[in-house]
């Protein structure tokens, strides 16, 4: 069965694109609605299994969407999103990770250019994992490059962990550094025990769990 | 007792400077002459710097022994000037090699020029004659009227005494007066308050009319040399994909990854741009969450307390963002901090900022453009800027801006006082009952002469009374209206005139 989208966009061409993107790849676009009620409406009625969302939506123009996307999660807890928008900040990142629970996927509207990707980020984010923008994890990486125990990082490790940050799953990060995936495997451990993290299997449990890690580290 | 010696210390301290004003009258008065004859004008400088010191002198003792807080009422000095692109000094049509002439040219018309000077003149060839009589004489009455008995007429005794105690009882009035004239001479004035502010408003509009131009300029530049070129180079890789489509599709589509990575690049500069023109998270998310989003990205531990019930206006807003930013760059450049604490509040009608880190200190808004920017962007808003950077650390930032649309800030202006109040109520409540129905009927009454006289009390008068009792009804009907009017008025009026003083103290 193909996997139930609803989509929030309100410049028209954008939205109309996103539409055949998605049905192009196989999703079944239940709802394309412009403003942030009628999101909210579309997320709670029709449970989509997951949702494109702008964060900037009439009427206000203010980030409607995101408070959409971020009500309805809270009425229906683990709904997937993945937000789009003309700016990434960590900001409204730690907003959706908050609740911990996975399916959330943050993204530049840029990706949308590169089909492949941005389908494989929807499809990772309909599965319940993570698909966070490149941009958003350099920001985090530098925002805590000076403090320990990101310090303590090799630059190869610093690689595989924004990878690993924006939810790519081992097999992806060495497809994507042209490593063996026992060697990222290898990484990650390293990366884990420097970290003080358990190891885990789950794909999106590690991205979770270094995500409020470094963003603990931050607070303290 | 010790009251009344620290009032007759004080007395006797101003009398003796009063004195000592006579030989700095005789240097005014020759520097007047000289200055009249075209002798030696440079003297006109110097001389005035020392009457001003004088007088500053009597202000500072005016405020801390008499109670008579009195600011300081001259002009802001002339900015210092500013050499031509070709490195000369234009003055009107003059040419000059050093800012020497310009600058003192300046400087004696901004003293000629301000009142204040005059009024300072005027109270400095008054003041031995004032501090004399006012201070002096009833000093010198007491100690005559103590000396007396004692010295050359024991019978007078009584007389001494009775002198030596008016003297006593006296001094304390007299010098509240010599207060209230010293206030009266050099105290600001409306005019000067009102001057000041002028001269100030222009300057920082100047400034805000310059740096919004320059940064117009900085968009323009960048779109035209960033996204502009792009979309440029964009199109024609398109044109070229058009013609290679056919013939060869693998360059085609090797030219059409590089037209998308342009595009994207071209999106990032734009990013970046609309970043510093107006961030997206500020028109999203108000100043809060904007400074929590700049301080995520800070490569510092930031820590961000907000207590905001209200949404400043988007420029005040935006200026307070901007100054935030450049704050935080600052202590992570040159201050070698590790540790920001960041606290955004409303006190008092003025949204005060306090950006507070734990570098190494050092910080001088004279030295850092950082922080002259700063100010210039605050200064738009009447807003300032107060640095505590002892060398070594902290540096304390603290931004105050006054807020238009504050809930409060308009009953921070005092209600009338009780007596007021009854005053304004009687007008407003009795007024009516003298003005009509014992004023204005009756006149229409007796003019129109029909014999009515019901209760109208001046008709039940002879007659020779009836007209003068109407026209004091007449009179008394209006001047209560006048007066319920008046003190509110006039209320407001004194409260903008503190409002307008209190603006030209955060101007100094």
């Amino acid at each position: 069965m193909s996997p139930r989208v609803v989509i929030a966009e309100d410049l028209h061409l954008l939205r109309e694109g996103l539409v055949h993107l998605l049905q192009a790849h196989g999703f079944e676009v239940v709802a394309a609605v412009e403003t942030g009620p009628e999101l909210l409406r579309a997320l709670v009625g029709e449970r989509p299994d997951v949702a494109v969302v702008d964060v900037r939506l009439p009427p206000t123009f203010t980030d409607e969407g995101l408070q959409a996307a971020l009500a309805a999660r809270r009425e229906v807890p683990g709904l997937p999103v993945l937000v789009l928008s003309q700016h990434v900040e960590q900001l409204y990142a730690r907003e959706l990770l908050a609740d911990g629970s996975g399916g959330i996927g943050y993204l530049l509207k840029d990706r949308v250019f590169n089909s492949g990707q941005f389908v494989d980020a929807v499809r990772r984010v309909a599965d319940g994992g993570t698909a966070m923008d490149p941009e958003v994890i350099a920001k985090l990486l530098a925002s805590n490059a000076r403090h320990e125990p990101l310090g303590a990082l090799t630059p190869r490790e610093r690689e595989v962990l924004s990878l690993m940050a924006e939810g790519r799953s081992n097999a992806a990060i060495s497809q994507r550094l042209y490593l063996s995936e026992s060697a990222v495997g290898k990484h990650t451990a390293s990366i884990f025990g420097k970290l003080g993290l358990g190891p885990s299997d789950d794909d999106n449990r590690r991205v979770l769990a270094v995500l409020a890690y470094l963003d603990a580290a931050r607070e303290s | 007792m010790r009251r009344h010696a620290v009032i007759f210390g004080r007395a006797a301290g101003l009398g003796a400077l009063a004195l000592l004003d006579i030989p700095l009258l005789v240097l005014t008065l020759l520097t007047a002459v000289t200055t009249t004859l075209g002798l030696i004008f440079f003297c006109f400088i110097p001389v005035n710097r020392l009457v001003r010191r004088r007088t500053m002198l009597a202000r500072r003792l005016a405020g801390r022994w008499l109670g008579a807080e009195t600011a300081p009422p001259y002009l802001p000095p002339p900015p210092p000037p500013r050499p031509q692109p070709d490195g000369w000094y234009r003055y009107e049509r003059q040419l000059y090699k050093t800012p020497w002439w310009p600058a003192w040219n300046d400087r004696w018309k901004w003293m000629f020029a301000d009142p204040a000077t005059w009024r300072d003149l005027a109270w400095l060839w008054l003041n031995p004659l004032a501090g004399g009589s006012l201070l002096l004489l009833p000093l010198a009455a007491v100690w005559y009227g103590l000396t007396l008995p004692w010295t050359w007429a024991p019978q007078a005794a009584p007389l001494g005494l009775a002198v030596a105690a008016a003297g006593v009882a006296a001094v304390p009035w007299l010098l509240r007066l010599y207060g209230w004239w010293t206030h009266l001479c050099l105290a600001p004035t409306v005019r000067s308050i009102l001057a000041g502010r002028l001269q100030r408003l222009d300057q920082v509009r100047q400034e805000a009319v310059d740096s919004q131009a320059a940064e117009l300029r900085r968009i323009e530049r960048d779109l035209h040399d960033g996204a502009q070129a792009r979309l440029v180079a964009m199109g024609m890789t398109l044109g070229a994909v058009e013609e290679l489509v056919d013939r060869d599709p693998a360059a085609a589509k090797a030219l059409l990854a590089k037209a998308r990575d342009a595009s994207s690049v071209a999106l990032t500069e734009l990013r970046d741009l609309v970043r510093g023109i107006h961030p997206p998270v500020l028109a999203e998310r108000g100043l809060g969450d904007a400074v929590r989003a700049l301080a995520l990205d800070s490569p510092l531990k930031v820590s961000v307390t907000v207590d905001l019930k209200i949404r400043p206006e988007s420029p005040v807003e935006s200026a307070v963002y901007f100054s935030v930013s450049e704050l935080l760059t600052n202590a992570a450049r040159h201050g070698g901090a590790d540790r920001v604490w960041i606290d955004i509040g409303i006190r008092g009608g003025a949204l005060r900022v306090t950006v507070t880190d734990d570098g190494s200190g050092g910080a001088d808004p004279s030295r850092g453009s950082g922080l002259r920017g700063v100010e210039r962007r605050l200064a738009a808003f009447d807003g300032v800027l107060a640095l505590n950077s002892p060398p070594g650390g902290p540096t304390t930032a603290t931004i105050d801006l006054p807020l238009a649309r504050v809930p409060g800030a308009e009953r921070e202006k005092p209600p009338l006082t009780k007596r007021q109040g009854v005053v304004v109520a009687l007008g407003w409540g009795l007024g009516w009952l003298p003005l009509f129905p014992q004023g204005l009927v009756p006149m229409f009454l007796k003019i129109f002469g029909t014999g009515e006289k019901s209760w109208f009390l001046a008709l039940h008068l002879p007659s020779p009374w009836q007209w003068p009792l109407i026209v004091l009804n007449i009179t008394m009907g209006l001047a209560l209206y006048g007066m319920a009017m008046a003190i509110p008025v006039a209320h407001s009026r004194r409260h903008l005139m503190s409002r307008a003083g209190a603006l030209l103290e955060t101007d100094r």
